[in-house]
């Protein structure tokens, strides 16, 4: 039995997000949505999370910290692109310090497109993500 | 049958710890107009820990976590098995600097600033612990927690000042706003996440359970004051955690420094006032 499902821990960042898409990430804790309800809580701590939520695009200041908060939390982890922004880069693609989403760093396993991303879209996307987590924990297991 | 008692604790406080954390998860949503996670999420979530990748910073971290976990069991088991009051007290103490080591020892500014926190928390809470402990004696004439517990009197119309205070200061030991200063509980966020911030996986499902036995104990001692009339004991310790959820959603959190003066005033002036008048009458009247 794996509990992964049943307490996923979420840790969100914001990269080069205009605020828009950290907003709605928000929302999905306010009493219209209730994430807490699946038992995702939203931890500022990358050491206790499982789901890496990145909003906005990577530029050449946050790639360094993106890079660390990922390789600080422990196994098994997921990383969710939460808006075009985090997905391809988005309206920003074009900047001279924007390198593009956030897939030029990190090993993305969902992307949630929109601009902003709705908070429907954002709760569908972290099921996703819950199950990705699973299947990465059994791939774990087998490894010993 | 007092052993028996401390060995019921041992097996049933994390169970009862952990179903009293889910209650008041969900009661705490409710009070935010949200429907909150299931009763059992606490477990659900020591679960996941414990089914994390192990990362530790220095390897004695896990050594100072069982110490928190093993001395918080063994002074919740000393406690209910009717032992001497002090020495919970103290074993209690002992087990928190387990903890607070246990996060020095990582050696990261964030569970530095948790840590020395920490220490701040145990300045404050202690002093009305001890307080209440002085009082229990006077007005039964006994440490021993079968004794307190045992004597036929109201111990909450003799020690309503200390009762008080207690309940001001329990809001440090449940990890409550407005006192959730080294650590908090549920969402909320405490640099970054105060003493636990590097304790993952199986570590950090071991503090957690400490916490649930912890709980418990702490629930005992309210019930100590109401000791003569097991019912309305029980009733008050539902209404004394209660009022912990109602103040822990209506305060934002205070500043280290107003947290512990107010706590000694708090200490000094219901406990310390308790204390006198009941000394005063100790001869005569009780
Ligand atoms: S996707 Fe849109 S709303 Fe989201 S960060 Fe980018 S520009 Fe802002």
């Amino acid at each position: 039995m794996s509990y992964f499902k049943k307490s996923p821990w979420i840790i969100h960042y914001d990269g080069s997000s205009c605020n828009g898409c950290d907003i709605e990430v928000l929302a999905c804790l306010t009493p219209m949505y209730d994430v807490e309800r699946f038992g995702i809580v939203n931890t500022g701590n990358p050491k206790h999370a499982d789901i890496f939520v990145i909003t906005g695009s990577v530029n050449e200041q946050n790639i360094e910290v993106v890079k660390n908060i990922y390789h600080q939390m422990p196994n098994p982890k997921v990383v969710v692109a939460v808006g075009i922004c985090a997905t391809s880069g988005g309206v920003f693609r074009e900047c001279y310090n924007v390198m593009g989403g956030v897939d030029k760093v990190l090993p993305v396993d969902v992307y949630v497109p929109g601009c902003a991303a709705r908070p429907e879209a954002i709760i569908d996307g972290i099921v996703k993500a819950i199950g990705i987590l699973e299947k990465k924990r059994k791939e774990m297991d087998e490894k010993g | 049958m007092e052993l028996l008692y401390g060995l019921i604790y041992l097996v049933a406080a994390p169970v009862a710890g952990g179903l009293l954390t889910g209650l008041d998860r969900k009661v705490s949503a409710r009070m935010q107009g949200r429907v909150g996670p299931p009763l059992l999420q606490p477990f659900y979530d020591v679960m996941k820990h414990f089914q994390k990748e192990k990362v530790v910073v220095a390897k004695i971290q896990n050594v100072f976590v069982l110490g928190y976990l093993l001395f918080m069991a063994f002074t919740g088991a000393l406690f209910f098995s009717g032992g001497d009051i002090l020495l919970v007290i103290f074993a209690m103490t002992l087990s928190h600097v387990f903890l607070v080591l246990g996060a020095y020892s990582t050696n990261s500014p964030y569970s530095f600033i948790g840590a020395e926190r920490e220490l701040v928390q145990m300045m404050a809470f202690e002093p009305m612990v001890i307080l209440a402990a002085a009082g229990m004696y006077l007005a039964t004439g006994s440490f021993y927690v079968s004794d307190i517990a045992g004597t036929g009197k109201a111990l909450a119309l003799l020690l309503p000042g200390l009762l008080l205070g207690f309940l001001y200061v329990l809001a440090f030991k449940l990890r409550k706003s407005p006192f959730d200063i080294s650590s908090s509980r549920h969402a909320h966020q405490e640099i970054v996440k105060g003493i636990t911030t590097e304790f993952t996986g199986s570590t950090l499902g071991r503090v957690e359970i400490a916490e649930w036995y912890e709980l418990v104990l702490m629930l005992g001692f309210v019930y100590l004051f109401f000791g003569w009339s097991p019912p309305l004991a029980l009733v008050a310790v539902a209404l004394a955690y209660f009022l912990e959820l109602v103040v822990d959603n209506s305060f934002p959190r205070l500043k280290w420094p107003f947290a512990v003066k107010s706590s000694w005033v708090a200490a000094l002036a219901l406990g310390m006032t308790n204390v006198a008048v009941l000394w005063y009458f100790a001869r005569g009247v009780v």
